[in-house]
């Protein structure tokens, strides 16, 4: 009798048994608008020139010490990330009340700060603080914070389906009635999955509500640089709420503004009252590291700090981010001019309102699986779509397989 | 009976501040409290002597006193770097299909009957505490589902101590320790582990070495395994083996494995966490692996399923660089011979220090029998010394051992050896 027999299996991931399936299908027009990762115009994935550079310098770097990183991460990196989320001139980085933790990934730095949360934050009521994620949001935040040990993760109002765009008074009322001390979890910009974000009026909305509520800010930035080219901008939600005095995690990921996406670079960046909080804060979060993996790994750390701290590189870089971000812009206002030409019913405004990797088509369940079952288009059944799926080949393809879908399938 | 926790912690540095500030208002916390081993590396950064020695740290250092990659590795690097055909993508959650089958394959031997029967599952994690943690995760969830099993687990007496730590995190809160190191022996007491086995609850999970045992260097012989494994059938309990520094005992992957072999080949599932960190000088790339051996492979789908749900909001999937590393020479003849030459150049070294070492204190007329130094094989060495004996090398003579009695074999070089040896001398001389 084995030990493990009564193992239940557990159910796939939509978005991964998406592209298992996009690999089966055999048909030669087939595209692939699931798993969020970029791809050129030849729906290649791209290794950024930059990348390749310090790669290459890396390599043959041979004064490089092999020795594990220190738990917390490589220091370079650590501060240089927290420098791109909050700003060279950050008042709070001058104050010392910044720090980062090297983590594997955006999912590590989440994981991280939940677990930090559940153990160290509000006092005895931990486990049973409400943690709050947008509707609808990355599926992983869910199993994130359930796995830290959070039993109360609860919807907070977001897309408006029938307006297509931020549920703001949703939003603000869900701030309002939320307990005291409740856990947000924030997207920093480009929405996931629906590619809204709020404007910096309703930003400051939100935090007004925040503050008074005395709720906790968790800001999960996956996209700076790659929604709208320009990593000031990205990140201007999160320095506005540091810049009102706000204490907050940010999980930061260089996956995709790096194209470092096997490599596992992410940074918890802990924005803390005073440096006090800050060290004391950081020291559990290195016991927390030390039972889950550790010692990071150095590779990508290695490869995004080099790039942050030369002014040379970081500039390269920069111009790299701008390449995809354009590219996805570009795509956006073709699909949409062509739907527009289509006469595709409806208004497809939104297409280039929204920001980032994802669409939120508008695209019912029952339309997503005529878009994939005939016509070999591959779409998370929300309608949601990756922008970077898109190619200058394809998408007269895209536009008249959404045509079709909208105005055959009701 | 219980020791002081070893814990080879390389470089954390947990400052001992006082309570109190405000975190995250109406949150009561403390700093991290230090423990013993972390006030020891805070004691020694501090510390300006010129003379000073760690001999605490987890990795391989070379004759120059340093870590380093293997020739081969840097090589490998290099060529990889220059491949196009690596595409930045995300790997599946339980990582790079190349690695999980050599790792796999290294820790069962090729042809492995459970391999064959395709009831083995491989999961690459980001280092070896990594695949320990996931490990511990589906245990607490998976084993034995309709019992609730939570515990106990056992560790050895000393181990590596964030272990404990590790199944806490996991959420497995009972766990005890069985004898294992006796310092006047010098050696494993097998009664006495035999003994505390004996009576753990049938389904206790039991943490074993297979090889390198951290931080005392011994190991349990192969006539000692058949006794184990005999013990482990009869009470039903549950190993879960660790190889750290997988062929850093006798230069060869499959040889520091053969307890896994052992256990598996007798019909036990296992967990087994392995690490190539040592042999490939890949400290800083996270190479680990968490293999799994199951009974049927009807199992094997539901079990891996729970294991890629767990990674998920963990880690989501494991880093790639070092994995490639060791794939691609573990997939070809030539880099494997390549490769065995080096390792082999780390193992003689460290039998040499070994064998200089206790050859020195034997000069010296340093009281004890030092057999147990060349006895023993791989990095780590258990001295014998008592807290005082301890204290006294750092607090007099700026050599840093842990607090357990243990050292790191080769961060010892010929620089340092006398210096060492007569400071072990006069610890056990000198009247404290």
């Amino acid at each position: 009798m084995s030990v493990f027999s009564d193992v239940p299996q557990a159910s796939p991931v939509a978005v991964f048994k998406l592209t298992a399936d996009f690999r089966e299908d055999s048909h030669p027009l087939k595209v692939n608008l699931g798993v969020g990762a970029y791809r050129t115009d030849d729906s290649q994935p791209w290794v950024l020139p930059v990348v390749k550079k310090v790669e290459r310098l890396i390599v043959e770097d041979s004064s490089l010490n092999h020795e594990y990183l220190p738990i917390l991460g490589l220091p370079e990196f650590r501060s240089a990330a927290s420098k791109v989320a909050l700003g060279d001139d950050s008042p709070a980085i001058a104050e010392n009340r910044v720090g980062g933790v090297q983590t594997l990934g955006g999912t590590g730095a989440l994981r991280i700060g939940a677990d930090f949360l559940w153990r160290w934050y509000n006092g005895t009521n931990k486990t049973a603080t409400p943690v709050y994620v947008s509707a609808p949001t990355w599926e992983n935040h869910n199993g994130v914070f359930t796995d830290a040990g959070f039993k109360d993760i609860r919807p907070y109002r977001y897309w408006d389906a029938a307006k297509r765009g931020l549920d703001l008074t949703g939003l603000l009322d869900d701030l309002e009635n939320a307990p005291e001390r409740s856990i947000f979890v924030l997207h920093a910009c480009a929405h996931n999955p629906t590619g809204t974000d709020p404007s910096q009026d309703e930003w400051k909305k939100i935090a007004e509500v925040m503050k008074r509520r005395k709720l906790f800010v968790f800001f999960d930035s996956a996209y700076q640089g790659f929604a709208s080219g320009s990593l000031e901008r990205d990140a201007w939600a999160i320095r506005f709420f540091v810049s009102d005095g706000f204490e907050l995690f940010v999980a930061q990921s260089f996956s995709k503004n790096f194209g470092l996406y096997n490599e596992r670079v992410g940074n918890l960046t802990v924005v803390a009252h005073d440096s006090k909080s800050l060290a004391c804060t950081l020291s559990q979060m290195e016991k927390i590291v030390r039972t889950c993996w550790s010692n990071p790994p150095s590779q990508g750390a290695r490869i995004v700090s080099k790039t942050l701290n030369s002014p040379e590189l970081f500039a390269e870089w920069k111009g790299n981010v701008k390449t995809m971000a354009d590219r996805v812009l570009l795509m956006r206002d073709q699909l949409k001019t062509k739907l527009q030409a289509l006469g595709t019913p409806g208004t497809w405004e939104h297409i280039t309102q929204q920001i980032g990797m994802f669409s939120f088509t508008g695209l019912n369940p029952k339309q997503v699986e005529y878009m994939i079952k005939q016509k070999h288009v591959y779409l998370m059944a929300s309608g949601r779509i990756n922008m970077c799926g898109l190619t200058t080949k394809n998408i007269d393809y895209v536009a008249q397989s959404i045509h079709e879908a909208v105005t055959k399938v009701q | 009976m219980s020791r002081p926790g070893s814990r080879l912690y390389k470089k954390g540095v947990n400052q001992n501040e006082d309570p109190g500030a405000h975190m995250f208002t109406g949150t009561t916390h403390t700093a991290a409290t230090a423990s013993p081993e972390t006030r020891l590396l805070f004691t020694l950064e501090k510390d300006a002597q010129d003379r000073k020695v760690h001999l605490t740290g987890k990795e391989y250092y070379s004759e120059e006193g340093k870590t380093f990659e293997l020739h081969l590795t840097g090589k490998i690097k290099q060529q990889l770097s220059a491949d196009p055909t690596l595409r930045p993508e995300y790997l599946s959650s339980l990582g790079l299909t190349k690695f999980t089958q050599r790792a796999t394959e290294v820790a069962l031997g090729k042809r492995s009957q459970a391999i064959l029967e395709n009831r083995v599952l491989g999961v690459h994690t980001p280092g070896f505490t990594a695949a320990m943690r996931l490990g511990a995760e589906l245990l607490r969830h998976w084993y034995d589902v309709n019992a609730a099993w939570c515990g106990p687990v056992y560790l050895s007496s000393p181990c590596d101590d964030s272990l404990a730590g590790i199944f806490q995190a996991a959420g497995i809160q009972d766990i005890r320790e069985y004898y294992y190191w006796d310092d006047k022996q010098r050696d494993i007491c097998l009664d006495k582990l035999l003994e505390d086995l004996e009576t753990a609850p049938e389904q206790s999970v039991v943490v074993l070495a297979a090889s390198a045992h951290c931080p005392t260097g011994a190991d349990l012989s192969q006539n000692q395994w058949a006794v184990i494994t005999q013990l482990i059938l009869r009470r039903r309990l549950f190993p879960f083996l660790m190889l750290p520094a997988q062929a850093l005992c006798y230069g060869d992957l499959e040889r520091d494995a053969w307890p896994v072999q052992l256990c598996a080949s007798n019909g036990i599932e296992l967990l087994c966490a392995q690490s190539f960190s040592h042999c490939f000088g890949l400290y800083g790339e996270a190479v680990g692996h968490l293999l799994c051996v199951l009974k049927h492979n009807s199992l094997l789908l539901s079990v891996q399923s729970q294991a890629d749900k767990i990674v998920k909001s963990l880690w989501s999937q494991p880093s790639v660089g070092g994995a490639r590393v060791v794939a691609t020479v573990l997939s070809n003849p030539a880099h494997l011979v390549e490769w065995q030459g080096e390792v082999k150049h780390i193992v003689e070294r460290c039998m040499l220090i070994r064998e200089v070492l206790r050859e020195r204190l034997r000069l010296l007329g340093t009281p004890g029998c030092w057999d147990h130094l060349t006895q023993q094989r791989g990095l780590y060495c258990c001295m014998g010394l008592n807290g005082q004996q301890v204290e006294f090398l750092s607090k007099w003579r700026h050599v840093y051992l842990l607090p357990s009695g243990c050292l790191n074999v080769s961060a010892i070089n010929g620089r340092n050896l006398s210096y060492v040896a007569e400071s072990i001398h006069l610890a056990l001389t000198t009247s404290l």
